[in-house]
């Protein structure tokens, strides 16, 4: 059996927008707005890019290099509050395999220069499958330094 | 610990600082992750400074990293939307 690994991490990226509130939001929510600054390009909409901006509702981006593998986003809202926050779960994959599960959480907060938005990222990344020889040799190597590291400290 | 050495390199009482923890536990703790090879640390005068091993965890930082970046990237692209776009104007 392949060994899996699981490697958790969180980020946060903050950005200050000058524009008010509501128009930030929107840019969330209107499926033609996000496909132009998320998906790359206005015409992404009904090609690769789907947007259902509810609770419950899916957001799709599918795309990769020729000949590679489709890499796919898979999002699910959670929890919307308009002006203020969104809460999604995403998975990424390559064709069918899953590479990451993550929480995603949007906040907006009015400011007197415009809207600052705060994104937080709290994601699983799966087995390594980008470089899964390597990470398993780097992994096995840890976990046997690490025992050996436990045993001479008892 | 390991995420802050992720921003970059820092001494032991550095690293002890926001931790509740006595700097002796935090001394043992970075020895474990030498050990391990998650760490290398250096003694520079009277500072013991720890950085995180070049290559350890290397699949689960680029991803972080890969991650991060690609939503700077969108976050900018909104930026320039909100700046540039008129369909983004207040609907009439």
């Amino acid at each position: 059996m392949t060994p899996t690994t699981v490697a958790h991490d969180t980020f946060v990226i903050e950005r200050t927008y000058d524009a008010p509130v509501d128009r930030v939001f929107r840019a969330w929510s209107d499926p033609a707005v996000k496909a132009h600054w998320f998906a790359g390009s206005p015409d992404a909409l009904g090609a690769g890019y789907e947007l259902d901006f509810r609770v419950g509702g899916h957001e799709v981006n599918r795309g990769g290099p020729p000949g590679g593998p489709v890499y796919t986003f898979d999002a699910q809202f959670r929890d919307i509050v308009p002006n203020q926050r969104i809460v999604s779960t995403y998975e990424m994959s390559a064709d069918d395999v899953r590479i990451s599960v993550s929480v995603a959480t949007v906040e907006f907060r009015a400011v007197d220069t415009g809207t600052v938005l705060v994104l937080t990222e709290q994601g699983v990344f799966l087995d390594g499958h980008d470089t899964a020889a390597q990470r398993e040799e780097g992994t096995r190597s840890m976990l046997n330094s690490l025992a050996n590291a436990l045993d001479s400290d008892a | 610990m390991v995420e802050r050495l992720t921003r970059g390199p820092a001494s032991v009482s550095e690293l002890a600082e926001p931790l509740a923890m006595s700097l002796a536990a935090v001394v043992q703790h970075v020895q474990v992750l030498e050990a391990c090879g998650v760490v290398r640390t250096e003694k520079i005068g009277r500072t013991r400074m720890c950085r995180i091993e070049p290559g350890a965890m290397t699949a689960a930082e680029r991803w972080i990293s890969d991650r991060r970046r690609g939503w700077e990237a969108r976050l900018d692209r909104l930026g320039d939307i909100l700046k540039d776009d008129p369909a983004t104007e207040e609907a009439p």
